[in-house]
Order: structure tokens, then sequence, then C-alpha cells
């Protein structure tokens, strides 16, 4: 027999009570969408920001490798997205569209539509993203149903910067991915 | 070696015990808030505990539907009836690719496999990613916490061990420095690995896709700069539908550190153009702690951390002191299942209080099950010191004069028996503990005196 077929064999042998599934339940949200929002992406140690803001940040780090794949944020491209994730690691800032931001928690979602390489919004030394105000939602449970049965290879939801707490349980931002997160509501 | 005996090494070091007890406590204070910030916290543990009994109730429904759908996906779905089994299928692909180094993220799975001493046995050298993971790899001890791999070392000792292995400058503690010297360390070995290894932390029935949630994004600089990404996961980690993420993504980051959601949560679906994503199913044990009624809860646990945390053992004997991979409350129901001799101290590292069911983001019965144990284990080892003691007891208590020669006896005993017998292995009780004072005489001819 396979393992496969020994192991479900196993299962179906012992005597399980069925148990329902239940319906996940709607909570009500009270306070302002993008407000919340900011407050949740400051909380992460990201931060959200202007358009004057990026130009700031961009001229004041120096930042010269960009890649922008967010519609409007053209100007900034300063080189094409490569055809390896491999040469992406000297770049510095990827501005990136979001596509719905959770009020709850700052998480923003993406999927490979957005990201065009994978490795990018990890890979890149300082991160972007660009977002609507209407595409705020107050919980995780309202994030997933617009996502509903939205099909694609990889799906991210991004809250803040790569950071990580393990020596001493002190917090360092910039672990192994990218060292800011900033969001641009739009 | 049983609980007690390892946790008194630990408590060696009194400081470091007492700094170990406060931070994980910091941590639980932390999950306090986070989860009081959200009025819908009881109705969120409901509804996670509810899927997670459907789940079990419909395992090989659910697996069945996961393998169908990520297959159509074109990922590989492999099964493995044990570690052995894990550790060949690892094997063979790497082998397939002839990849002789690879990076990995955090993956409790693997380390219950011993997948990583298995590797480099047959000439892999495996790169542990998640920092806390890394430093215990280069130190060559398993982690002492699921969520905190290296919360049982002071920077001192990480300074020290960087200073020798990544050449950091002598005596610096500062941990973003130190942080740092690891990122660019770590950077090289995900820019050269051809194959990455990811743990899963939901694994979708309806859409066959898999979840990875990390803080430091080292999953996914593993899989997206690999050609492979193998993912490997217990069967337990299925969950039926996409929406149910929103349940346990909310409740998983708030119940390990505090945070609202993990900074990451990447959901893998199908592999990229020109890469390949395997997925291995393993059971290890699983189906037949499924198979004890008493015990199968165990297997709804989403591996938050948070019984740790709060529980008063773990925090004051450090997750050495288990000798399990899972260790404090959750691994005290799991590793008794898996073997029951080795982890026979383990249910009874517990003071039964109860806080590990309390923050348990699933409602599992930790305590319930710690005490449940307890009575197999008994029941296993047969008679033991304490059952004799009882039956001693019996007959004492049902004779009346063996009752009062037992109490002079005891009294005089007292008075002239060396420390040795108190403060001897056989009584942890007597550790830090004074034997009592004797009393000049016995109750009864107190009361014969004094009734009057």
């Amino acid at each position: 027999m396979s393992s496969k077929a020994s192991i479900i064999a196993s299962i179906k042998e012992i005597p399980l009570e069925s148990k329902e599934l239940p319906e996940i339940p709607r909570f009500e949200f009270s306070g302002n969408l993008a407000d919340n929002f900011s407050i949740a992406i400051s909380n992460n140690k990201g931060a959200v920001i202007s358009q004057t803001q990026l130009g700031n940040f961009i001229a004041s780090n120096g930042i010269t490798e960009i890649i922008a794949l967010s519609a409007g944020f053209d100007a900034y491209n300063t080189r094409s997205l490569p055809s390896s994730a491999h040469e992406l690691d000297n770049l510095q800032l990827a501005i990136i569209q979001g596509q719905l931001g959770v009020a709850e928690n700052g998480a923003i979602w993406l999927t490979d539509e957005n990201m065009g390489l994978r490795a990018l919004p990890f890979i890149t030394e300082h991160l972007v993203i660009v977002l609507s105000k209407n595409a705020l939602v107050p919980f995780m449970h309202e994030a997933y149903d617009v996502i509903g049965d939205q099909q694609s290879g990889f799906g991210l939801f991004v809250a803040g910067p790569s950071k990580t707490a393990d020596i001493e349980q002190s917090l360092v931002i910039g672990a192994h991915g990218a060292k800011s997160l900033q969001v641009i509501l739009i | 070696m049983s609980h007690p005996v390892k946790a008194s090494e630990f408590l060696k070091d009194p400081d470091k015990a007492k700094w170990h007890d406060e931070t994980l406590w910091f941590v639980r204070d932390k999950r306090d808030n986070s989860s009081k910030g959200i009025p819908e916290w009881e109705k969120l543990r409901d509804t996670a505990s509810q899927i997670k009994d459907n789940v079990l109730a419909n395992l090989d429904k659910y697996l069945l539907a996961f393998e169908e759908k990520a297959k159509a996906n074109h990922i590989h779905v492999h099964w493995a009836k044990d570690a052995e089994e894990h550790n060949q299928i690892v094997l063979r692909i790497l082998q397939k690719h002839k990849c002789k180094a690879i990076v990995k993220s955090k993956s409790i799975l693997t380390e219950e496999c011993h997948l990583n001493p298995f590797l480099e046995k047959h000439g892999v050298d495996v790169v542990d990613t998640d920092l806390g993971e890394r430093i215990v790899q280069l130190l060559h001890q398993p982690p002492s916490h699921i969520v905190l791999p290296a919360i049982h070392l002071k920077k001192g000792e990480i300074s020290d061990l960087f200073h020798e292995k990544l050449q950091t400058e002598k005596g610096n503690e500062d941990p973003e420095y130190l942080t740092h010297a690891a990122r660019t360390h770590l950077r090289e070995k995900f820019l050269a690995a051809k194959v990455a290894i990811t743990g899963v932390n939901f694994a979708v029935a309806e859409t066959g896709e898999f979840v990875v949630c990390t803080n430091e994004g080292n999953a996914d600089m593993g899989v997206h700069l690999a050609d492979v990404h193998i993912a490997c996961m217990g069967i337990e980690k299925i969950i039926p539908r996409r929406k149910d993420l929103g349940v346990f993504l909310r409740l998983l980051a708030r119940s390990a550190t505090g945070q609202p959601i993990t900074n990451y949560n990447s959901h893998f679906r199908s592999p990229s153009p020109g890469k390949e994503l395997h997925v291995v199913l393993v059971d290890n044990g699983r189906t037949k702690q499924l198979a004890r009624e008493k015990f199968k809860n165990s297997l709804k646990c989403i591996r938050c951390g948070a019984c740790m945390n709060t529980c008063p053992i773990y925090r004051r004997s450090g997750g050495y002191s288990y000798g399990s991979v899972v260790p404090g409350p959750i691994g005290s129901i799991l590793s008794p299942g898996l073997d029951i001799k080795k982890h026979s101290t383990l249910p009874f590292a517990s003071t039964l209080c109860g806080s590990c069911s309390d923050v348990c983001p699933v409602k599992i019965n930790i305590h319930e099950q710690l005490y449940e144990w307890r009575q197999e284990i008994a029941k296993s080892q047969g008679l033991n010191i304490k059952k004799l003691s009882m039956q001693i007891a019996n007959g004492v208590f049902s004779v009346p004069f063996a009752y009062q020669m037992s109490g002079a006896l005891l009294r005089g005993a007292l008075k002239i028996l060396p420390n040795s017998i108190a403060y001897s292995g056989i009584n942890a009780w007597g550790k830090q503990r004074e034997l009592p004072e004797v009393p000049q005489e016995t109750f009864k001819n107190w009361y014969k005196k004094n009734k009057a």
C-alpha cells in the first residue's frame, strides 16, 4: 500500500463524530478606516507618507536603484525588471501597487501581478506600496471576501518591514528583507 | 533524563533563569494586551476551535481535496507515513537537482523528523535562516522555544558566537549590529541556494494553496531566489476554506507575540514559471494521536507558543528541560503520544493551573489532557513509590495501634533524621524547603488536656 493509501485508510478506520463547519462571524467596526490603517502600519514599524515625502526620502538617502511598477510612478523608475531575481540584490527601492489594505492590522494584499518577480518586495532595501483609500477594509474577514477565489500563483499580505526580536527580545528592523515599508494612500 | 533533572540544570544559573521567566512573561503580557484590544477575541477562538474540530472530523476528505487542487496548480504532492520517509523524499528531490546546499526557514516538522542531521549525513549543507534558528544552529543546539528559538541565550553569548563564526567585533553586544551581521551572512546563502525548504502554517483544502507566516521575510527570501521550493507539513495543518485564514491569521500572531499579524503572510498556490514547488504531507504519529479520543484535540495546535509563555513551569525550567521537539504544555501532551516511556515525566511538569488552556487560541484543553496523560503513564508504569506509600498508609490508617505507633515514631524520627532524607533525589519537594518543627505532644493528648 502506498503511504497515501495507508494514511487515508488509518484515518478512515477511526470512528470520528461529525462536527459542523461554522460560518465565519461578522464583526462591527468602529472608527475611520484610513486612520486605523495608518495607526496599524506605524505600530508595525512602517509609515504612511505623502508623495512629496517619497521624493524627499529618495533624495535624502541618495537612492538611485529604483523599480517602480505602480501606475503613475513611472517617473521614479531608474531600471527595468530583470529576468532573474538574483539581479535585484542591489535594488534600493521598489514602488508597487497594493490591491487592498486591512484597517485592523495594516496588512496589504499583493499578488504576482503587482510584484513582477516574487522576490521583489523582500529583496529590495526599501519598499513603498501605493494604495487607494477606497481599497481599505475593516478586518481580515472582509479582505478574504474581496480576494474571493482570485487566482494567483502567489499572494502576500505584507504588514511592515522585515523585523526580528530573536536577540533578547530587542526589536530590530531589517532582518533579511526590506528595511522599511512606506505606504502612500491615494 | 527526566524533566526535573534537566530543569535543575537550567536553574543552576538563577539570574539567567529569572531573566527567562520575566522575558516570557513580558511576551505573555503583550499577548494579553493584543487580545484584549479586540472585543471579538473569544468569538474568534470559538470559531477557530470549531473549524479545527471540523478538520479533525474530516481529515481524510480535506487531505484528498487539497492534493487534487494542489496538483491541478502544478504542485508536486508527496505523502510520508513517518519521519524517515519524509527525509528520504526531501533527499531524493535534492539529489535530482544535484543540490548540495539548501536554505531552510522555520519548520518544527523538520526538527521533529531530524531532517538537518539526516541531510548533513548525506553531504548536504543546511542553513537555517530564521535568525534565532541560525544562532542555535551555529551552537549545535536545537531551538528551545517554537516561536523564539534562542530565548534561552543572552546577547553576550550571541556576541561571542558571532565574533567567532561571523567575525563581528569582539564584545559588541548591540542586537542591531549583530542582526545586521547575520543579514549580510545570510544574504549570501539566499543568493546561492538552489533549493529552499519551508514549513507550512496553514494549507487550504478548497484552493490547494498553503500559507507561511514570518516576520523576518526569511522564508520568502529563500524560496523566491531558489529554483525549487519544498514545503513540509504535518497532515493536521489543513483548513477547509480560504476564508478560514481570516480567523487564524487574526489569532496566530496576537497569541504568539502580541502583534496584530505577522509582517509577511505568503500564500503559495502554484510555482513561478520554470520553477518547482513540492509539498510533503507527513503523518509521523498524527493518525495515531487522532485515534486517541482523549488526546486528539492536541492536533488542533497552530504552534503559536502562547502556552509556553504563560506556563509557570516552562518559564522557570526552560525549553531544553522537556527533551522534546515541542516543549512546554502542548509538547507535554503531544510527545507522550510519540514515545510514552521517553516522555513519561512531561505531563507531570505542570501545576495543572490551566493557564495554557486559557490562552490557547484554538481552545485545546491542554491541562485536562496533561491530567489524563498522568493516568495513562501511571497505568503503563504499574506499581511505583507513590502507590506503594499509599498502600502502606492505607494499612496504617485502618489499624489504630499502628497509627498511634507510627505517630510516635515519626515525631521521634523528625528530630533526629538527617536533612539528606528530605533533600534526596527522590523527594523533589524537599528542595528549598525545611522540615517542619516537631510538636511536643500528640493532638490526642493535647485535646484530652484542653477539652474542658
